[in-house]
């Protein structure tokens, strides 16, 4: 027996709905292998994982607050994604941004006004898309691999958060731990309904943007130059459309979006710097994109599943005593199983009868152009 | 195999190949349907179809790559299954692509060598090969790098290559398409030594005048199906085309030139580096097209016609803005939508990934040339697209131009060549531009498609526009233009006019024979 893949005439509109689905149930029979392995009961552990942190409102905010971040990335990263930029860095992006964010109440403590969190945000948006801009620039200027720069900029990133926070930013009044001062009420991201749980405002970023990006990309022109660029460059030389401003613009965007959720983590959810701000999120939001189809809305949905992923692992760390690396491995089976599947989108999977000699490959002019 | 010049009579008896029935589907459309094809011992055999009428199929089922769903093929009387070109190449047959597998950085006797499907040292591979090439008069350096070769002495490495295997059939899927007229001849002679030895050659073809020379009999395909058995020399080249086509080919119809109008596009001295190693620099170009002309540029493929479109075009800038002038203004540091601001439009020579991207829509691809050119109508306040026109915009050129599609609007990937060329040129016609420049119009597009963009064309120009068409096609250009320039390595002669063309003359131009420098100053060319 033979599996052959053979190419569908369009893509399918059935399997680009259906991918991340299958992507998923594969995703949960490894993962019960896996939890068998460890000599966990499977059903249980799959259950502490991602149904019991959704029985709770508290856990809900819980789950707003770590899909935030997550959203935020993965939208800007989707333009990046769909014009053919490899943007790797955004968990560097991530920290600029949040370290720009926190110049005001770090450094000028006093200067307390309403004020101050807009300029916060802003600064963050700032931070975040001039980090981005130098693997933008490197690839305009230089033919860079951005996918090299870029992530080699995030070990910069968490080393100069590490080296910030341990000296200048150390909190005098801090008893020498490695953090910030707490930011002051005015530098605060407020929650969203603060009587039932921890959900910030960071969330509604996310949706705002997630909103508007779908726009952009289903209904402009701009959106039109991305795809555009992405899937086919010479015909968008053809077009008229510039490569080079692409890149910035891309990198731009998803640089600033991911400072953006950079400055909401520190001044929603935790409230000072401290020497590791995020638990992968940058590189998580990678998954979210593919998983969401790099369709802004599907990136809603997605990183609500990965945001799961990581309460589950706190949770299945408390009541069933696993690593929280198991976390992590649900993350990269995911990913692993997302582009697998996507494979479904353009090509179908038939057997074929068996033939005499398959050994047809390995010969010089195959031809794929007679 | 071996004992190809030990034909005897009998063996003349049995076909050397012989296909019964072949089926062959693809989804929904049947590519083959239970094809018979029987081609005799030293027999040049044609193949005969539109685009899309099955011969790449055909001949894929029978060189292994493609595995037949039904039928039969006979080699020799005895049926074989051929699953791999490899096994193809063991019992005797062998094949010429369209498109060369060449590397450009290895030499030839290199290229030959990756080829085999047994290895053999170097020296031996080089004697064998300049053996081969002095016995069937196909000249070529074996230390040559293919880099510097004509597409001409490629074609010959290929031959030469599969000549190697010592082949009783040859397959040559649409050999001349790449050549001048006088290297056509010279492959013309070489199949018939290859004739006389007793080997069979299956000859796949669209320009009739050829097979009609050379062949000795065709087998005519139409939507996969054999449709007729003819032998060529008894049928005139419109009943043959009658043949492939189903109907009469609709002739085109052209006035004679019309009165000298304005120079709509001119272009001064253009001179471009090679972009990257085998790209051909450009020297020297200067022509100039009026309202109501169209100028022809012929030339064999990869003398720079694609690096002369991107200049023109505007997908590569010149340093000066004179150098491009398009309807009496510079245009020389305008990219592409400036320069289709100022009327101009721009057809590329490939169809999917540069004239339209494959996994769009058809109306997404108007968009794609038209955004700026039509930006009142199909972009509203802050680039929002108006699907709803750009789509009825992509109907309209459909129904115009005659696009035969699957679904209301679907991606361009899924149109066949044809059909996906008539939208790229409609989708050009439509604007009215008043210069239009297009490259190779109607390569690989069947012959109803063919007459369609050409009648198109003319008729663009008769109302007034300038149009320039670069081809290797020269039946379509002696059949649209008022004069033909002949592009060679990257320099371009003066413009002929068409009452004092030949296809001898242009022949020897694209050959390189130096262009009559004094011959005809621009201006007064046409």
């Amino acid at each position: 027996m033979r599996i052959e893949l053979v190419k569908r005439p369009q893509h399918s509109a059935l399997f680009s709905a259906l991918s991340p689905f299958i992507a998923l149930a594969l995703t949960l029979a490894a993962g019960a292998i896996m939890f068998l392995f460890l000599g966990k009961n499977p059903v249980e552990a799959l259950y502490y994982f991602f149904i019991d942190p959704l029985r709770e409102v508290w856990s809900l905010h819980e789950l707003a607050v770590k899909a935030a971040p997550l959203i935020l990335i993965a939208v800007g990263l989707s333009i990046c994604y769909l014009s053919n930029n490899w943007n790797i860095g955004a968990e560097g992006q991530f920290i600029l941004g949040a370290i720009a964010g926190s110049i005001l109440p770090v450094m000028y403590p006093d200067f307390q006004s309403w004020i101050v969190l807009p300029l916060m945000l802003l600064m963050g948006i700032v931070g975040g898309a001039a980090y981005a801009a130098i693997p933008a620039f490197l690839k305009v200027r230089f033919n860079t691999n951005e996918i090299l720069t870029s992530l080699m900029l995030v070990y910069v990133a968490q080393l100069f958060l590490d080296w910030i926070v341990r000296g200048p930013w150390r909190n005098p009044a801090g008893f020498n731990f490695p953090e910030t001062q707490t930011f002051h009420s005015f530098a605060i991201l407020p929650e969203i309904w603060p009587a039932s749980g921890r959900a910030h405002w960071g969330f509604v970023f996310a949706i705002v943007a997630a909103l508007v990006l779908w726009f952009v990309l289903s209904r402009t022109l701009k959106g039109f130059e991305v795809k555009v660029i992405g899937q086919s460059p010479r015909a968008g030389r053809f077009a008229g459309f510039s490569r080079n401003r692409m890149v910035i613009f891309a990198f731009l965007v998803s640089g600033a979006l991911a400072g953006l959720a950079g400055i909401s983590e520190v001044s929603g959810a935790i409230g000072q710097l401290r020497t590791t701000i995020s638990p992968g999120y940058g590189f998580t939001a990678i998954i979210v994109a593919f998983l969401g189809r790099l369709n802004p809305l599907g990136i809603v949905a997605a990183g609500l599943v990965l945001a799961l992923t990581y309460l589950g692992g706190e949770a299945a760390q408390i009541s069933i005593g696993v690593t929280d690396k198991v976390a992590r491995s649900f993350q990269g089976m995911l990913l692993f199983f997302v582009l697998a599947c996507d494979m479904l989108i353009h090509y179908r999977i038939r057997i074929a009868r068996p033939v005499r000699t398959a050994k047809a490959e390995g010969t010089a002019e195959e031809p794929a152009h007679a | 195999m071996g004992g190809v010049v030990g034909a005897t009579l009998e063996d003349r008896a049995v076909p050397l190949l012989e296909a019964r029935g072949l089926t062959k589907t693809f989804g929904t459309l049947t590519a083959c349907d239970h094809i018979d094809l029987k081609i005799g011992r030293g027999e040049i055999h044609a193949l005969l179809g539109e685009n899309g009428a099955g011969k790449s199929t055909l001949v894929k089922m029978l060189f292994g790559a493609l595995e037949p769903e039904e039928g039969d093929i006979l080699w020799q009387g005895k049926p074989v299954a051929i699953t791999s070109p490899r096994e193809a190449r063991r019992i005797g047959i062998g094949m010429v692509f369209q498109h060369f597998s060449l590397f450009d950085a290895l030499t030839a006797a290199e290229n030959i060598m990756l080829s085999l499907d047994d290895p053999a040292p170097a020296g031996a591979v080089t004697a064998r090969a300049r053996e081969l090439s002095k016995a069937y008069g196909l000249p070529v350096d074996p230390d040559a790098h293919v880099g510097d070769l004509s597409v001409g002495e490629r074609q010959r490495i290929e031959i030469i290559r599969c000549l190697l295997q010592n082949p009783d059939l040859i397959i040559l899927d649409e050999p001349t398409s790449v050549l001048t007229p006088q290297e056509a001849d010279k492959l013309f002679e070489t199949l018939e030594k290859l004739k006389s030895e007793g080997r069979s050659i299956l000859y796949i073809s669209h320009r009739l005048e050829e097979v009609k020379r050379i062949c000795d009999c065709a087998t005519v395909l139409r939507q996969g199906r054999v449709v007729a058995e003819c032998d060529p020399r008894k049928e005139t080249a419109s009943s043959l085309a009658r043949m492939m086509v189903g109907d009469e080919v609709q002739p085109v119809v052209r006035d004679k030139p019309a009165a000298q109008r304005e120079a709509l596009l001119e272009i001064r001295n253009l001179h471009r580096k090679a972009g990257h190693p085998f790209a051909t620099p450009l020297s020297g170009i200067s022509l100039s097209v009026h309202g109501g002309e169209v100028l022809g540029i012929a030339g064999v493929a990869g003398n720079g016609q694609g690096e002369f479109f991107e200049a023109v075009s505007g997908e590569a800038l010149q340093d000066q803005a004179d150098v491009v002038r398009i309807r009496g203004k510079d245009a020389g540091r305008l990219d592409i939508s400036g320069r289709r601001l100022m009327g101009a439009a721009f057809v590329p020579e490939e169809r999917l990934g540069h004239a339209a991207a494959p996994a769009m829509t058809l109306s997404q691809n108007l968009l794609l040339s038209r955004y700026r050119t039509d930006a009142r109508a199909f972009l509203s306040r802050l680039g929002i697209i108006r699907s709803a026109l750009v789509a009825k915009a992509a109907k309209r050129v459909s129904d115009v131009m005659d696009v035969r599609k699957s679904g209301e609007d679907p991606e361009a990937s899924a149109l066949s060549g044809g059909n996906l060329q008539k939208f790229v040129i409609g989708r050009e016609l439509d604007r009215q531009p008043l210069v239009m420049v297009v490259n190779q119009p109607t390569w690989g597009v069947d012959a109803g498609a063919a007459a369609r963009i050409r009648q198109g064309l003319i008729d663009l120009a008769k109302s007034g526009s300038a149009v320039l068409v670069i081809s290797q096609d020269l039946d379509e250009l002696f059949e649209i233009c008022d004069a033909i320039a002949v592009m060679h390595g990257g320099r371009l002669s003066a413009p002929i006019p068409i009452g004092k063309a030949t296809y001898e003359k242009i022949g020897l131009l694209m050959g390189g024979a130096e262009p009559g420098q004094s011959a005809i100053p621009v201006a007064e060319a046409v």
